[in-house]
């Protein structure tokens, strides 16, 4: 905590405010910084409301898209040291060595989400397995002891948690904690586990019920790649000793790949273990999932800009490959567009709509005239329309309700639409439109889908589509039609059912047509001599190219014509809309600002450029001239731009203090001897320290009175 | 006795006599003892161990239990003497892994009822908790009994100190103590006194004790280089194709004959003598097997003497194992369950089979950079990155010897200027130095791909390593279509 005394000395601080008023503070934040005021509160409240709604909605996919993976860990560590309950008399297992069942998990390289994957792990591993989890970080366990240490720490933690009312336990705790060694850990296992044993039926609540008489000890090592060689080395052995006092599992973290534990360990240690590999889903298929729950529905009102949409994919793909990154920049997109944009009150669900567009101010009304889209719109209708609309508020909020809905259905129609074409370029060669469905959305967002050359090239390869796929493609797309809730679509779905039924009387009329079709193939394998055989070999190529459409490429043509004037219809890019800008975010700068942060650059400009932050007239420096008004940091940055790697520390003195004096040329006189000014010295020594705390030189040994450049660049 | 206690004064007069004063030592103790074992030290086939002061049925049990390991265990107890005789000060033992070293320490101080402290010196991995384990352990030495109170020992002199309480209190004046310390070598990690002092704890405690040191390695890679005592050395060989054989035939499971169990074990070291000797592993691979081997006896295609058929059938198997779950590419409990089902162990791969990682697209150019940047010479940049270098000598381009050893000599540390510089040039579009690019670095370094250098001053242009092989940059750079060979120098 902060405080702004300059002295040194106690200060109280109050406990900080209660979350509840904390919010209300955040609403009144959204309203007195945003430059028009309106409806912020209702703002507010919509916003935190589709934000919670998106959240529990992520959640509940990650939730889901993890299953797999923790089903299968669960298994593993019920199955891990149950062997040995069973069957320690048998032969096979004397005679076995007891290896420790170790999992390795690979997570991917995107190690800011593995959290979530933990936490949900650890809990899953709590309700079902074993209350005994320990959680260990590289960071934390630079040696041996320190693992220990943390491990014991963790462990013995959790007991107290369970029945926290036994004072006696933290006692002998405490004392323990000093001798942190396997013994003193094992002799606690004892002691808890068969505390459990002894316990009254009554008292254990949830203990002995959900785990096993001697629930395994869970140990995870969160980034196995950080660990150093001796610390596992070292804990793996220990552990392997005691193994049969202790029933340890290892969870091993992995973010590249699992050779990384050959690389860690030596065979003599690997072989300690028994290891089996757990594969968690790759990051991107999680982002498609995400995309498709989150972007490509109709349930929430948010939309996102194609813009918007390419920057959070590129930094995702280019940059961190982290979802959680991902959801985090959605969550700003919501609440940069809720501040920033009055008319949001507006981007509610359906329901919502009618009540909202009735109760808006006149400047609401003046602000939706504002909006380029409808400006657009208004200047298509006639006359009196156009009059009415700029002038009558009731009639603007009637026709405003109007363009709402049919900017809601615009979007029912847009996703089943997207979907169904697809399903058609997923399965052309070579992905003319992208195999993803995301890259399709954002193509169809970014202007005309069916102006480009890749959809052109698209749909003549759909007419080359063979019988089979292209009828699976359409009873896929029959079923996504069907999934509709509206009667939209009823016709479409008519007539692809027709088209289906089509192929399928193709068929049998083929089979009829199959032994006229065969017979030049038999005449082709009568004729032996070559003269011949090249001559009805050209005479079939003839006749195929001028062979009119068999009636399956004539059926072919329809369908790919019939989707395509699906596409035209359905598919316009959002931005041309009317009212789009209620409910798109198209803020793309904004975003790539905040997360896509340049500090160099930055840095740069404001060193380069005071005026872009300061806002001083008398900064305002024409082509590349240092102006001497500007801070002394600056003046100093800018002459060290024109130095080598190495500066000179008097030459560098000599042209600032000549930079500084330019403005007092009246005295110039005065200072016309060598020396110089000791204020001016003074500035320039701190000026170039605060160059050095900034990391662009250092001090040089090469030379003395030299500063070495760290930068490289600028002339 | 007398000139046991000797030893102490031996060792007042400095570090410099000591050696002589352990010869004159074992000379007076030991001088029987070790005059027959001289003569009979190379004879394997000894007869049954002998030893006055301990009863023969004990000695026979024991011979049971080490088998081959006879000659080790008779000098060793030609060393130790009778009970309250003292003993050598210090036993450094050292062989091979799972040559038997702990076994038949173990084996032979139980068995003969000895008092003894066992500690593992990786377990016990500061000074402090060895010297309070050992404490603790003698608590319970002679008696058995579990009731121990905690110890604290600080220093080496608290454990003198009450090492000579607790032998006072449980009554062991007049018996050798053993303390024997597994994975001696990690004392030498710990305080430079500790090791000097184990080895002459006879002469500090001035009471019968023996410390026995087992390791792996020599003990000229312990000795201190101030003057220490020198302990006994004594190694363990490893064991023959032979010994194996005879101690793997020893357990074998009830329900099958020995002979059928022995001509298993047969088959098993044909195939794994050349990749493994060591003992744990074979039996435990044994185990794993076994179930394999019995089953056409099981299914009644075979009966137990039809050892060619019963080869036919397990050598493929022990094959594939050897490629498998040896080297703990898939594990034992995975290939007991494929062993079940019968399946192919094709359709599990190994851990070694997943070598791709998934990179963010910046991350591979950045991996991709800073291999060239560990692996050119800094000089070629030029050559290799700007546009219009110019005209570059060929002569003097392609340095002799510094072709192709930069692979040999591994990856070269490089600024970070360096890296961005070669980043920038090799991708297409431009590329802002955002906070994404940097913090891309520092995960390449968490992840281990890459290494940072010095760590001394994160503004004083920080140095990587690229840490990663030619074949997995490869497998990257074919991802981002970008041709790695053609801008290596090595390769040109």
């Amino acid at each position: 905590m902060s405080t702004c005394s300059v002295s040194k000395g106690c200060f109280v601080f109050k406990p900080s405010t209660k979350k509840r008023r904390l919010s209300d503070k955040t609403a009144h934040d959204f309203r007195c910084t945003s430059n028009d005021s309106e409806d912020t509160e209702l703002r507010f409240v919509t916003c935190q409301s589709l934000w919670n709604q998106i959240k529990s909605e992520t959640e509940k996919i990650q939730e889901n898209l993890n299953k797999q993976l923790l089903d299968n860990l669960v298994s593993f560590l019920s199955r891990s040291h149950s062997d040995f309950q069973e069957k320690t008399t048998e032969w096979t297992c004397r005679m076995k060595f007891r290896e420790i069942p170790t999992a390795a998990l690979v997570l991917g390289v995107n190690v800011t989400d593995h959290d979530l994957t933990f936490r949900g792990l650890s809990d899953v591993l709590q309700d079902n397995i074993t209350p005994y989890v320990a959680l260990l970080e590289a960071k934390d366990c630079p040696g041996i002891k320190n693992l220990m240490q943390k491990l014991m720490g963790q462990l013995m933690k959790c007991d107290i948690d369970v029945d926290s009312l036994e004072d006696e336990d933290c006692v002998q705790v405490s004392q323990n904690r000093i001798r942190c060694s396997m013994p003193s850990l094992i002799s606690w296992y004892d002691s808890v586990t068969k505390k459990t044993d002894s316990e009254t039926p009554s008292k254990k609540r949830n203990s002995s019920s959900r785990h096993w008489q001697s629930p395994p000890v869970v140990v995870i090592f969160r980034d196995m790649e950080s660990f150093t060689t001796k610390v596992l080395q070292d804990f793996i052995v220990i552990s392997s000793q005691h193994i049969h006092e202790l029933p340890l599992v290892l969870i091993f973290g992995i973010a590249t790949s699992p050779m990384i534990i050959h690389r860690l360990l030596p065979h003599s240690v690997s072989s300690l273990l028994c290891i089996e590999l757990f594969q968690s889903l790759s990051c991107k298929e999680h982002l498609s999932t995400i995309i498709d729950k989150l972007l490509l529905t109709s349930r929430f009102p948010f939309k996102l800009g194609e813009k918007v949409l390419q920057v959070l994919i590129n930094i995702f793909l280019y940059h961190d490959f982290s979802v959680q990154n991902f959801i985090k920049g959605f969550q700003l997109c919501i609440v940069e567009h809720f501040y920033s944009q009055p008319l949001s009150v507006l981007c509610c669900h359906l329901a919502d709509i009618k009540k909202r567009v009735y109760s808006l101010s006149h400047n609401q009304c003046e602000n939706i005239r504002r909006l380029p889209s409808f400006r657009r719109y208004v200047e298509k209708q006639e006359s009196g329309k156009q009059i009415e609309l700029l002038t009558n508020d009731s009639f603007l909020k009637e026709e405003t309700e109007k363009l709402l809905e049919d900017l809601h259905v615009y979007h029912e129609n847009y996703v089943r639409i997207l979907r169904c074409l697809h399903v058609f370029t997923s399965s052309l060669p070579k992905y003319p439109l992208g195999k993803q469905i995301r890259e399709l959305h954002c193509a169809c967002l970014e202007n005309r889908v069916w102006e480009t050359e890749e959809y052109e090239s698209s749909l003549q390869l759909a007419r080359m589509l063979n019988k089979t796929d292209l009828v699976t493609i359409l009873q896929q797309c029959v079923e996504i039609l069907m999934s509709s809730s509206g009667k939209e679509f009823d016709r479409a779905v008519g007539k692809l059912k027709e088209f289906l039924t089509q192929f399928q009387n193709l068929e049998a009329e083929a089979s009829q047509e199959r032994d006229v079709s065969v017979s030049p193939q038999k005449e082709l394998q009568k004729k032996t001599d070559l003269y011949h055989l090249q001559k009805t070999l050209l005479e079939l190529k003839e006749s195929r190219r001028s062979k009119k459409l068999t009636k399956f490429e004539m059926l072919r043509f329809e369908v790919v014509d019939y989707i395509d004037s699906l596409v035209r219809r359905y598919l316009v890019p959002a931005d041309q809309r009317t009212l789009q800008e209620i409910v798109y975010f198209n803020g793309a700068a904004v975003l790539r600002g905040h997360l896509n942060a340049a500090p160099r650059t930055a840095l740069h400009t404001a060193l380069n450029n005071p005026h872009w932050y300061l806002k001083n007239q008398a900064l305002r420096c024409d082509g590349g001239g240092i102006s001497n008004k500007a801070p002394d940091i600056c003046i100093v940055y800018k002459l060290h731009l024109e130095c080598g790697r190495l500066i000179n520390l008097v030459d560098w003195l000599e042209a600032f203090s000549t930079v500084v004096m330019a403005a007092e040329e009246t005295n110039a006189d005065a200072a016309s001897s060598d020396q110089v000014d000791d204020v001016i010295h003074a500035r320039f020594i701190r000026a170039v320290s605060e160059l050095e705390l900034l990391g662009f030189i250092k001090p040089s040994k090469q030379k003395t009175d030299h500063v070495a450049r760290l930068t490289w660049g600028g002339c | 006795m007398r000139a046991g206690r000797g030893g102490g004064a031996a060792a007042a007069r400095g570090g410099g006599g000591s050696g002589r004063g352990a010869d004159h030592f074992l000379s007076l103790h030991l001088r029987r003892d070790v005059h027959v074992w001289v003569t009979n030290y190379r004879d394997i086939k000894m007869p049954n161990l002998e030893h006055p002061a301990y009863p023969a049925a004990d000695l026979l049990h024991l011979e049971g239990l080490v088998p081959c390991r006879e000659s080790q265990v008779s000098t060793l107890l030609s060393i130790f003497g009778e009970r309250q005789q003292f003993s050598f000060p210090s036993i450094f033992i050292y062989g091979h892994t799972s040559s038997g070293k702990t076994y038949v320490m173990k084996t032979l101080l139980t068995t003969l009822q000895l008092p003894h402290v066992f500690v593992n010196c990786v377990e016990y991995f500061t000074s402090r908790l060895l010297l309070e384990e050992i404490l603790t352990q003698l608590q319970s030495c002679p008696s058995g009994t579990e009731q121990t109170s905690p110890v604290h020992c600080d220093t080496l002199s608290d454990f003198v100190r009450l090492f000579k309480q607790a032998l006072a209190t449980q009554e062991l004046q007049d018996q050798t103590v053993y303390i024997v310390l597994d994975r001696a070598e990690q004392l030498r990690e710990m305080e430079a006194n500790i090791l000097p002092a184990f080895l002459r704890l006879q002469e500090l405690t001035d009471r019968n004790v023996t410390v026995i040191l087992l390791s792996e390695i020599v003990w000229e890679l312990f000795r201190p280089n101030i003057g220490c005592f020198e302990p006994f050395t004594m190694y363990f060989p490893d064991y023959s194709i032979g010994h194996l054989q005879k101690i793997l035939s020893q357990n074998h499971p009830p329900e099958y004959s020995a002979d059928f169990y022995a001509a298993y074990i047969n088959i098993l070291l044909g195939v794994f003598y050349m990749v493994c000797r060591d003992l744990k592993e074979l039996r435990h691979l044994a185990a794993l097997n076994f179930a394999k081997y019995c089953e056409p006896v099981v299914r009644g295609e075979a009966n137990e003497r039809d050892t060619r058929k019963l080869w036919k059938n397990i050598e493929p198997h022990l094959k594939k194992a050897m490629q498998t779950v040896y080297l703990r590419e898939i594990s034992s409990s995975q290939w007991e369950r494929l062993q079940h089902d019968d399946g192919e162990p094709g359709q599990l791969k190994g851990l070694s089979a997943h070598t791709h990682v998934e990179l963010p697209y910046y991350s591979k150019f950045l991996l991709i950079a800073a291999y060239l940047a560990s692996y050119n010479p800094v000089r070629t940049d030029k050559r290799f990155f700007l546009k219009h270098h110019g005209k570059i000598r060929k002569t003097n381009f392609m340095k002799k010897h510094e072709k192709t050893s930069n692979h040999l000599l591994g990856p070269k540390p490089f600024p970070l200027d360096r890296l961005l510089a070669i980043l920038y040039s090799i991708v297409d579009n431009r590329v802002a130095p955002t906070a994404n690019i940097f913090s891309q670095i520092t995960s390449l370094v968490t992840l281990q791909l890459l290494s940072m250098v010095g760590q001394n001053d994160q503004l004083d242009g920080p140095r990587y390593k690229c840490t990663v092989s030619l074949d997995f940059i490869r497998a990257i750079a074919r991802t981002v279509n970008f041709d790695i060979i053609k801008y290596l120098y090595d390769f040109l």
